[in-house]
């Protein structure tokens, strides 16, 4: 069982001090953010090394800062086998949001991040079936993001009040 | 022409299950590649329920204001719903509960994951072809909604519970309906032992269909009855506590192979209704734990406004791990709710488990893993 | 010119008094089948229309049915698709001539009685695929296709089984069959019917039961229409009237097979007390009261069990039932040898 800054230097160690960061509210549970480049590695790394074994991903989510013009990728990892948790992040520029897939990693990723490209817009480079999961195809938009504007008709049909 | 006929395999046949189909538990679609009644290939196609939960949450500008709208989640299981929900904020905001409000939580939450057990068992029976035992799973339902209703005044979707404490205290016999509940309902559960579980030609039908290793569970995120069923002692109830479930004596049951390999569709079966007993035995001790007196208002703040930070709460419902990922700016609603629905998780196991199965055994499957298609597209 | 007439008037008759029997016991089953399950599962079933105990609701069923559109899917097959429902109520309907309702009354007293009704129910597997194909959706396909499959594999231990009495009985003819039950002298009180006279005709009995279930598509085999994986199977496209004469080409197959098996097995019209009750009214009674309560039994079981798989099903008749059926023959046959 460890603690977020423990795994924190574990990473630290591991993959070097420039891309991660650790991070904590006023309330709530700390995170670490990572440069989207090597997530992919991270997360690899994540389930496989023996201190930390996380075999299970809770949660995937995609979350949009308008004020930042970013879009982000929420992990939660747990371990079944030591019982920790840590909550992983990436964050990328909206005019380029490509991170790599986790799917390859835990299967619980691949109707994950459909959902967030569906309801965010993150693009997920290596995803096999990179589709929009709850709107439908040909769909306008990211519903999720903040300055979402939906769109007046569908199909010649109208959408809204 | 005649190249595109010569390419389309010819033994193949494409099939929509759903939208509408008797034994699809709502508006899933299922578009399955059938070779004779073999099946090649499922794909899951979802969507058809989604009424933007998580927009909503974000719109709405206030953390209480989201609770009826978890009710709308998982339908079956409101009360459940609920209660991750609450206990997600009540962290955010760090406050105490009152120790009735936990009581009368853990009771109201239980009785619940019965109710929506016998619903999960009735409709796995109905879509074997097994009419009787749903009723017989309705009949009993039928009596905790009742204590449901006299309670909060409604029967399906309740909003009742609210950071900090409930939205009503319960009514007056609260206490000794639900004692009586327990007390004719127990023997309920052989009855349906002897008629269903137990019945040769269910055991032929559930029994090594649908085996779910626990490694793929584990790495598909499984969770709650499918991953339990495969054999992993997984509860969060125990594993992760929230609420009050530490001073309670229960045990987890888990899938053994009893009557077929590890991890198929009678184990995660049968998980369930030994659920349901341990469901009981907790209604047992809370019912002697609960407090006479007691306010179950005070504990409610005037105001719902956490500090600036986020929190990943996750809670055990009768459809297994339900996460409320919450992002606060300090402003009075949430910046994001993203609910983490444990059906979603596992209809997305359908397809790897289901290859190769009959059509039969699709529908088998389908029933098996329990889902509500509600808190599939949110 | 009058012996036409005559002839004609004579056939009418025959005709009338089956289907009167047939429509009558349609009426009471489909009301009688929902008020078992309600008792079964714990509830009323039927209760307001009519007044006492919902006794009109297949009146008003009927009438629903009679009033709604029919509809036939545009790519159909049209000619196939309207004449299948008929084809399946046809062939159960013209099984019944052979049936001796009672020791003054047989349809028509040929000598292989038995061998025509078999002949004539098999016409059913044909009208199942018919349906299936006709209706150009691919639920109904699967359900034609397995309703073909299943019929024409339990026809083998139902022909084995009733070979079995045949063999006791040296006759095809259902009227000789009943004749040859009647009187008491078993064990010098029990009915001389076949299934006291042969106690390997008990397993036949058996046998006969479970091929019927499997014939008439009942639970636990009700497979061409399982309503919870196929939608509605070969019926799925089917509405209105259309419909209705599939339920009661069901119900006419039920009450055949189950008439059948009450004379094989059972006596047929003979009382159960000898002299006692007997003559053509009460014959007339005991049989269909041996025939209901058959009826009863599957309904029974239809409310109780689930649904078998479709190579369980298989499995039953080609591994289990046939072996089983033709072993019990040889044994039959023995037993009436040496006794």
């Amino acid at each position: 069982m460890k603690n977020a800054e423990e795994i924190y230097e574990i990473l630290k160690d591991e993959f070097g001090e420039d891309s991660l960061e650790l991070h904590s509210g006023d309330i709530g549970s700390p995170w670490i953010t990572a440069g989207a480049a090597k997530i992919k590695e991270i997360a690899k790394y994540l389930r496989d090394d023996s201190a930390l074994l996380f075999n299970t991903l809770m949660c995937l989510s995609g979350v949009h800062y308008p004020n930042e013009e970013e879009l982000g990728v929420t992990y939660h990892l747990h371990s079944t086998n030591l019982h920790h948790s840590i909550a992983l992040k990436v964050r990328v520029p909206i005019d380029d949001p490509r991170v790599p897939s986790v799917e390859s990693i835990w299967k619980t990723a691949n109707w994950h991040e459909r959902e967030a490209w569906d309801m965010v817009g993150v693009i997920f480079d290596g995803h096999p079936n990179h589709k929009r999961i709850l709107c439908p195809d040909d769909w306008e938009g990211h519903p999720l993001r903040k300055d979402y504007v939906q769109q007046e008709f569908y199909q010649g049909i109208t959408t809204g009040e | 022409m005649e190249q595109v006929i010569n390419e389309i395999d010819k033994r193949q046949m494409v099939i929509n299950m759903g939208p509408q189909h008797p034994s699809t538990h709502g508006v899933l679609r299922l578009e399955v590649v059938l070779e004779g009644e073999i099946v090649n290939e499922v794909r899951p196609n979802i969507g058809y329920l989604h009424r933007c939960f998580e927009k909503y949450a974000e719109e709405v500008g206030d953390y209480s204001k989201v609770i009826p709208y978890t009710d709308r989640m998982d339908y079956v299981s409101a009360m459940n719903q609920e209660h991750g929900y609450v206990v997600a904020v009540e962290r955010m905001l760090e406050i105490e509960v009152p120790e009735r409000v936990e009581y009368i939580r853990v009771i109201v939450a239980e009785l619940q994951r019965i109710a929506s057990h016998l619903l999960g068992i009735g409709a796995f029976g109905l879509d074997l072809g097994a009419f009787t035992p749903f009723l017989y799973c309705f009949i009993e339902r039928e009596k905790v909604l009742d204590i449901f209703e006299k309670t909060t005044g409604a029967r399906l979707l309740y909003n009742y519970m609210a950071p900090g404490g409930l939205m009503r205290d319960v009514h007056e016999d609260f206490k000794s309906d639900t004692a009586e509940f327990v007390k004719t309902f127990r023997p309920k559960i052989k009855e349906l032992n002897d008629l269903l579980s137990y019945n040769k030609i269910f055991i032929d039908r559930t029994a090594n269909v649908g085996v779910l290793p626990v490694k793929v569970a584990l790495n598909y995120g499984a969770s709650g009855p499918v991953l339990r069923g495969s054999g992993m002692e997984w509860d969060l109830r125990k594993n992760d506590p929230y609420s009050i479930y530490d001073r309670f004596d229960f045990e987890i049951p888990v899938g053994k192979g009893e009557l077929g390999t590890l991890g198929d569709c009678w184990d995660r079966y049968i998980v369930r209704v030994r659920e349901m007993e341990q469901s009981l035995r907790i209604i047992e001790q809370a019912l002697d734990g609960l407090p006479e007196e007691g306010d179950v208002f005070e504990g409610i703040p005037k105001r719902v406004r956490p500090k600036a930070g986020e929190i990943y709460t996750r809670t055990e419902t009768p459809r297994g791990e339900l996460g409320y990922y919450i992002i606060s700016d300090k402003s009075g609603g949430p910046f994001r709710v993203k609910a983490r629905a444990p059906s979603f998780v596992h209809l997305s196991l359908l397809p790897s488990i289901s290859k190769g199965a009959m059509i039969a055994d699709l529908v088998a499957i389908v029933g098996s893993i329990d889902i509500v298609l509600g808190e599939v597209d949110r | 010119m009058a012996e036409i007439l005559g002839n004609i008037t004579i056939s009418l008759v025959h005709v009338a008094i089956p289907l009167t029997i047939i429509l009558l016991f349609a009426l009471v089953a489909i009301w009688g089948e929902r008020k078992i399950a309600g008792f079964i599962q714990d509830r009323l079933g039927p209760y307001r229309v009519g007044g006492w105990h919902g006794w009109a609701q297949s009146i008003a069923d009927l009438l629903k049915l009679l009033q709604k559109e029919d509809i036939i899917p545009k790519d159909a097959n049209r000619f196939l698709f309207k004449f299948a429902p008929f084809m399946m109520f046809t062939a159960s309907f013209a099984a019944f001539a052979v049936i001796p309702f009672s020791s003054a009354y047989i349809g028509s007293m040929i000598n292989i009685g038995v061998f025509y009704l078999l002949a004539v129910t098999s016409i059913l597997t044909l009208s199942v695929i018919m349906a299936g194909w006709a209706s150009n959706n691919k639920w109904s396909l699967l359900g034609g296709m397995r309703g073909a499959a299943q019929l024409i594999s339990y026809e083998v231990p139902t022909i084995a089984s009733v070979l079995m009495v045949i063999v006791v009985s040296g006759s095809l003819n259902l009227m000789t069959v009943t004749e040859m039950q009647s009187g008491n002298d078993v064990l010098g009180f029990l009915p001389n019917w076949f299934i006291f006279q042969n106690p390997f005709l008990i397993i036949g009995f058996v046998i006969f039961f479970i091929s019927i279930l499997a014939e008439s598509h009942r639970v636990p085999f009700d497979l061409p229409e399982s309503e919870s994986e196929l939608v509605a199977g070969y019926q799925t496209e089917y509405s209105g009237m259309r419909w209705a004469m599939f339920m009661l080409a069901e119900y006419a197959d039920m009450l055949l097979l189950s008439l059948l098996g009450a004379t094989l097995f059972f006596g047929g019209w003979n009382s159960p007390f000898g002299d006692f009750m007997a003559g053509p009214v009460w014959g007339f009674f005991w049989f269909m009261l041996k025939g209901l309560l058959l009826v009863f039994v599957m309904m029974w079981i239809r409310w109780t069990l689930p649904r078998y798989r479709v190579d369980h099903l298989m499995h039953i008749c080609w591994n289990v039932l046939i072996p089983l059926a033709f072993v019990n023959l040889v044994l039959v046959a023995l037993w009436e040898v040496i006794f």
